[in-house]
Parts: C-alpha cells; sequence; structure tokens
C-alpha cells in the first residue's frame, strides 16, 4: 500500500468505512448517547435508592437537607450552567473552524469545572468539621441521627460520583485543548469535541437534578 | 455540518432560561407548598434538562435513532424508579394473617 492510499484510508477526517462525513458524524453521536445512555442507568441506580430512603424517612431528609448551604450550592448550579454555555461556544467554534475562540472557550470550561470543584472541596470540608460524614465519627443532634446519615451517605457518594466525572470531563477538554492547539479539529472534523460536550452536558444534567433534590427538600420549614 | 450549527443567540437565551430556572427552583423550596413542594422542584429540573438536552446537546437536530435512544434511556429509568416505588409504597396496603 502506498503512502497516499495509506494515508487516505487511515488518517482523512472520514474513515473508510462511511459513506460521508454526515454518516461518520451520526454514528459517533449514536455511540455517545448509548454510553450516555448507560450512565443514566449508573446513576439512575442512586437516584432510586434516594427516593426509597426520602420515601421511607421524609423528616429525616429534610432534617439533613437544611445542613447544606445553599447558596454554595446554587453558585455551583449557575457555575455550571454557564460552563454549559461555554462548552457548547466552544463546540460552535470547532464547527465553524475558529480556532482561537475553540481554546479559549475550553480554557474557561476547564476552568469553571475547576471552580465547581473547589466550591464542592469547601462544602465537603464542612461536612468533616461538622462530624456529618457517615461513619464512626458521624454526630448530628436531634431525632433520626441514623436515617439523616443515611442522607449524608446518598449525599457523598451522589456528590463525589459528579464529581469523579468532572475531573474525568476536565481531563478530556484538556486533551482536547492541546490537540486544537495543534490544529487537530476543523470545520469539517471536529467530532471529538462535539463529542466530549455531549459529556460534559450531561454531567451538567445530573447536576440539575442533584441540586433540588438535595440542597432544597422543605426549605420553608426552617 | 450546517445542519447541527444553531445560532449561538439560542444558546445565549438557553443559557438565561437555565440562570431562570435556577433562580425559580431556589426561591420557590422556601414556599410552603405542601406536597407540591417536591414535585414543582422536579417539573423545573425537568424543564432544565429538556432544554439542556434539545439544544445543548442537539438532540432536536440528531437523527430519528439517536432520540430513540435518549428517550429510551428516560423510560428505562423510569422503568426501574416506577417498580421500585411500585413495591416500596404499597407495602403496607394489604393486610395479611400473622402481620
Amino acid at each position: 500500500m502506498s503512502a497516499e492510499v495509506h494515508e487516505a484510508l487511515f488518517h482523512a477526517p472520514r474513515a473508510h468505512q462511511f459513506d460521508t462525513a454526515e454518516q461518520q458524524r451520526d454514528a459517533s453521536t449514536l455511540g455517545m448517547w448509548i454510553f450516555l445512555v448507560t450512565e443514566i442507568m449508573f446513576f439512575g441506580g442512586l437516584f432510586c435508592c434516594y427516593l426509597v430512603y426520602r420515601w421511607l424517612y421524609p423528616a429525616a431528609f429534610a432534617a439533613a437537607s437544611h445542613h447544606l448551604d445553599v447558596a454554595l450550592g446554587g453558585f455551583n448550579t449557575a457555575v455550571l450552567i454557564c460552563s454549559s454555555l461555554t462548552m457548547v461556544l466552544a463546540v460552535n467554534a470547532s464547527q465553524n473552524g475558529r480556532r482561537g475562540a475553540l481554546i479559549a472557550f475550553l480554557i474557561l470550561t476547564i476552568l469553571l469545572g475547576g471552580v465547581f470543584l473547589g466550591v464542592k472541596a469547601v462544602e465537603w470540608h464542612h461536612k468533616f468539621v461538622d462530624h456529618h460524614v457517615p461513619g464512626p465519627s458521624f454526630h448530628f443532634e436531634g431525632p433520626d441521627a441514623r436515617q439523616v446519615q443515611l442522607f449524608f451517605s446518598l449525599y457523598f457518594v451522589m456528590t463525589g460520583l459528579h464529581a469523579l466525572h468532572m475531573v474525568i470531563g476536565i481531563g478530556l477538554l484538556s486533551v482536547l485543548t492541546v490537540q486544537a492547539k495543534h490544529g487537530k479539529f476543523t470545520s469539517e472534523y471536529n467530532t471529538p469535541v462535539d463529542m466530549c460536550g455531549l459529556y460534559w452536558h450531561f454531567v451538567d444534567l445530573i447536576w440539575i437534578f442533584l441540586f433540588p433534590l438535595l440542597y432544597l427538600i422543605d426549605r420553608h420549614a426552617k | 455540518m450546517s445542519e447541527h450549527t444553531i445560532s449561538t443567540k439560542s444558546y445565549y437565551l438557553v443559557f438565561l432560561a437555565l440562570m431562570a430556572g435556577t433562580a425559580l427552583t431556589t426561591w420557590v423550596a422556601f414556599f410552603d407548598l405542601g406536597w407540591l413542594n417536591t414535585p414543582v422542584a422536579l417539573s423545573i429540573a425537568w424543564t432544565k434538562a429538556m432544554l439542556v438536552v434539545l439544544y445543548f446537546m442537539h438532540v432536536k437536530q440528531s437523527t430519528k435513532l439517536t432520540k430513540v435512544v435518549a428517550a429510551a434511556g428516560v423510560f428505562w429509568l423510569l422503568l426501574l424508579l416506577g417498580l421500585t416505588m411500585g413495591d416500596i409504597v404499597t407495602r403496607g396496603w394489604l393486610g395479611f394473617p400473622g402481620k
């Protein structure tokens, strides 16, 4: 196989098994969505667990929820929505072949993701200081301490798994930034940016449900 | 891929709607709506999620197959939640000898 043929077969923006670039993009999008559906079910198990215990112990969940910081949680929700905007603008920039804007929006998205994780770390730190971390040193003033511990277990697992996804997302975006600097993406080929965008928005999606479910239970009662 | 490109103006509009939804859900949580508090919070979250999926994740412009896959994810999640809660919620409904 000559070098040119090899180049055309394996390094072209469109892989040889696809008829058109659009077909290739649709296949990637479909594959990414199937992965995201498995992620929905992954988080779904935790949401299901949350639903069962909130149904069984509504008072304990409300009491525990009042110990979370609405201001920090709301601020973080806003930060994530901003990062989704910068991500979608990055995808848009790559589709229009604007490399400078693509790199700028990717870096902005990474920074906003970093802010989110920083605020999250502060919140978790508060929980350690207040002895609200499930385990031998757990302490809660009031009735239903055991059920409150269940809430905090779910809080840490759900926000922890979400934060892990953020860390992975930041890693993916960092790789994209380097690749964009080397001119890998053009208006004809930008599928990786598009796919990482889907992943990033999915992580935002999870938080959109976590925020009201964890932070906003019966707030009027306090 | 011109058909994949939405004008950036609509992105900013969706962004503003998402921010407004966040403010609304936080504000409304401090009012006593009785049993309606959680349904209202989930309705706002669902609306925000649909905006993200349709516009930011471009499902509105995606192929029918992608739309079906995304909807199937929601359907299976509802099966998981619905059948589980169908058990949990109804456990005390029927008496049985020795209860």
